[in-house]
This record gives C-alpha cells, structure tokens and sequence, in this order.
C-alpha cells in the first residue's frame, strides 16, 4: 500500500526582490558559444496590458542543462541553450505570479501537442525564427494573446 | 481541484496579480515518462560553498538582529526524503530591508549582510541555514500595508515539475491577517504550513534560536511507491 500522500507546501510569489540571491552570471547559457547545436533562445514577459514584466524570473530546463535568466527593465530575456530535440520547458516567476507558470517553447508547429490545442492559441507556443540560430518567444501572462500554460499535477490520492 | 493549496492566480487584494495572472484554465499534457518537463535539473555551474548556509559570516563583521538557525527536511509527497536538492533563500535584514537597489523603505541597510544563502540537503533531506530573524517591511499594495516577517525560499527537487518558490513566517506574527501575500493561500490549514516553529532542541544555548520548518514537493506523475 503507497504511503498517504502528504500535501505539497504553497506557492509564494518571487516577490521583486530576488535579483541579488537567484541569478548568476552563467545563469543564462546553458551550453557555450561553441556547442554544436548552441541556440539563443530570447524574448520578452509581457502582462496584461502589453506591458514589460521586468522583475520575472525564467527556467529551463533540458537533458544535462539547465538556464536561469531574470527580465530587464523592458520584459527581455535572453538564454543560450541546445537545440531541442521536441521542446524546450520554460518556467516563469515573477512578482504578481502567487505560482509560477509553465509553458513549452517550440522551434516548429508540427509536433503531436500542438495539434491538440485551440488552433487560435497553439502558436503562442511556437518561437519565430530571428536570424541565424536564434529564435524569438514572448511570454503573454494575460490577453487576447496570452501564452497556453500548462499544469502537471497529477490529482492526489 | 478542491485540494490544491497553491494561492489562484488572481488575488485582487494582492494588486499586482490583477494584469499578470493568466486567466485561461491551463493546458494539462499527457506526460510520458522521458517528458522534458520530468528531468531532474541539473542546477548551476558554481558549486555550494562549505559558508554559503551561514548569512551571517559573508562580511567582515557580523550582522545586527536575532540570530536564529532555521532547518527541516525537503520531503516528497510521500514522505521521503529528499537528499542532494538545491535549497537558495533570501531576506531583509533585520530592519526590514532588502539589499536590493529598488528596495527603497527608508530603514538602513547593514554592511555586514546580503541576506542570500543555498545550501544542498543531506542525506536525510536537511537543509540548514544560520541567519538573523528578518525585519517585516512595508511595501504600497494598500494603505498602510505590511508584510509579515519572512524568508523566501527555492527548492528544486528530483523533477523539474516539483519546482518550488515560497516564503517561510515565523510564528505568532500580528501581521498574518493583513497580508494578501500569505492570505492568497486559500486554506488555513495550508497556511500555517508556511509557518515554522519555536524548536527548543534546534536552539543553541547562549547562542541562536532554533526553528523547524519542513517543505513537502509536489508529487510527479511517475513517482514510484
Ligand atoms: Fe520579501
């Protein structure tokens, strides 16, 4: 018989003041400028209004890689990270954000996942590209446009 | 779900949520077991230092405030422990101020502290850190508005899904039924699991007081029993 399951502690914003304790100078490159499939990966958090968010904190996370990149004053960020071979998972906190975020940045529109959502929202989650090896993804938090995020909790029991 | 503790995205009270909380019903993928999202993330390229738990020996003096040790284990969801995990945290100080540029409450800033730490669980999944008790500090979501004194808290896990960003309260504090942040959480219940705990046996004798504070992570769809 499983263990009982033990409720998970609550989320809290990340509050505005993480800039000094969470970011680190490699955060945002998650392989080196000469890694063979290196990507930038780039864009902006916007709200509800259009505006930047520019106290949002990222995550990636990929097989051996993982990147961390806070937003500057005008909502951008910015990761060097490996071309993904389905999707890259991004995480977004921020203050106003009681909980993160979770969505998906495709470099494509054809995978399986996609096809399952509601055509008028499916390419919030695919990146254009913006020059060689670089691709742009904007994070909409609310909105006519707002990104599809996810939820993995699994029910409890 | 009826028995989610996480706060919704929306809180009017907490007026920053009322033009970032997304207000579509989020997308739950089938994941299967290699899904990315399951990846146990292999965090930073700077290693933890052996001090890096101790906020109170990062400068050449030592911090003003109550020294305290805060500790507990990084627990599943069933229970287990969870060793080798990432625990970051930051603070004000003890006057209630961050040092942080656009920290502007008028409270003074103290030369011998940051107010960062992280540390890695051990086997049993303690984390432990030595600190000083933070002050609370206004800020201008209402008139008037405090928060109660806490530690925010970050904690990775074995999946990338259990990732977690909190805040810790210390028990007691007049300050609890003013503050949206805190009151996002829907249940008391839940609630007063962000609150740690007097722990006289953590406390060490004309030295620091003790707290015990555990966090559970959330469960993962292949978690095995
Ligand atoms: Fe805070």
């Amino acid at each position: 018989m499983p263990a009982p399951s033990l409720p998970p502690t609550p989320s809290q914003t990340v509050g505005p003041f993480f800039a000094y304790a969470l970011p680190y100078a490699e955060g945002p490159f998650a392989v080196s400028e000469d890694h063979p499939d290196a990507i930038e990966l780039h864009g902006r958090v916007l709200d509800g209004a259009g505006e930047p968010v520019p106290d949002a904190l990222l995550e990636i996370c990929q097989p051996g890689l993982f990147g961390r990149c806070p937003t500057e004053a005008d909502g951008s960020y910015r990761f060097r990270t490996a071309r993904p071979d389905t999707y890259i998972p991004l995480l977004v906190f921020a203050r106003g954000l009681l909980k993160p975020v979770w969505t998906r940045v495709y470099l494509t529109g054809d995978a399986p996942f996609l096809a399952g959502l509601d055509p008028v929202r499916r390419g919030t989650l695919v990146a254009s590209p913006s020059g060689e090896r670089s691709y742009r993804f904007d994070v909409r938090l609310q909105g006519d446009r707002e990104t599809v995020f996810l939820h993995h909790v699994p029910p409890r029991g | 779900m009826t028995d989610d503790p996480h706060p919704h995205h929306l809180t009017p009270s907490y007026r920053s949520t009322v033009l970032r909380a997304p207000a579509r019903p989020p997308v739950r993928p089938a994941l299967d077991p290699e899904a990315a999202e399951l990846l146990d993330p292999v965090y930073g390229h700077q290693p933890v230092g052996p001090l890096d738990h101790d906020l109170t020996r990062q400068h050449e003096g030592e911090p003003i405030g109550e020294r305290i040790i805060v500790t507990g284990r990084v627990l599943d969801s069933r229970g287990r422990a969870v060793p080798d995990t990432l625990v970051e945290i930051w603070q004000a100080n003890a006057t209630g101020r961050y040092a942080h540029p656009v920290d502007r409450h008028p409270a003074p800033l103290d030369p011998n502290f940051t107010g960062s730490g992280r540390c890695l669980t051990d086997a049993d999944g303690r984390y432990r850190f030595v600190t000083i008790k933070p002050g609370a500090y206004p800020w201008r979501n209402h008139p008037n508005a405090w928060r109660p004194a806490h530690i925010h808290f970050s904690v990775f896990g074995t999946a990338f899904t259990q990732r977690l960003i909190t805040q810790m309260y210390f028990p007691g504090d007049p300050l609890f039924a003013h503050d949206p942040i805190l009151q996002s959480v829907p249940r008391p219940e839940d609630r007063e699991r962000l609150v740690c705990a007097f722990d006289l046996d953590t406390t060490e004798p004309e030295w620091a007081l003790g707290y015990q504070w555990d966090v559970v992570l959330g469960a993962t769809p292949f978690e095995e029993d």
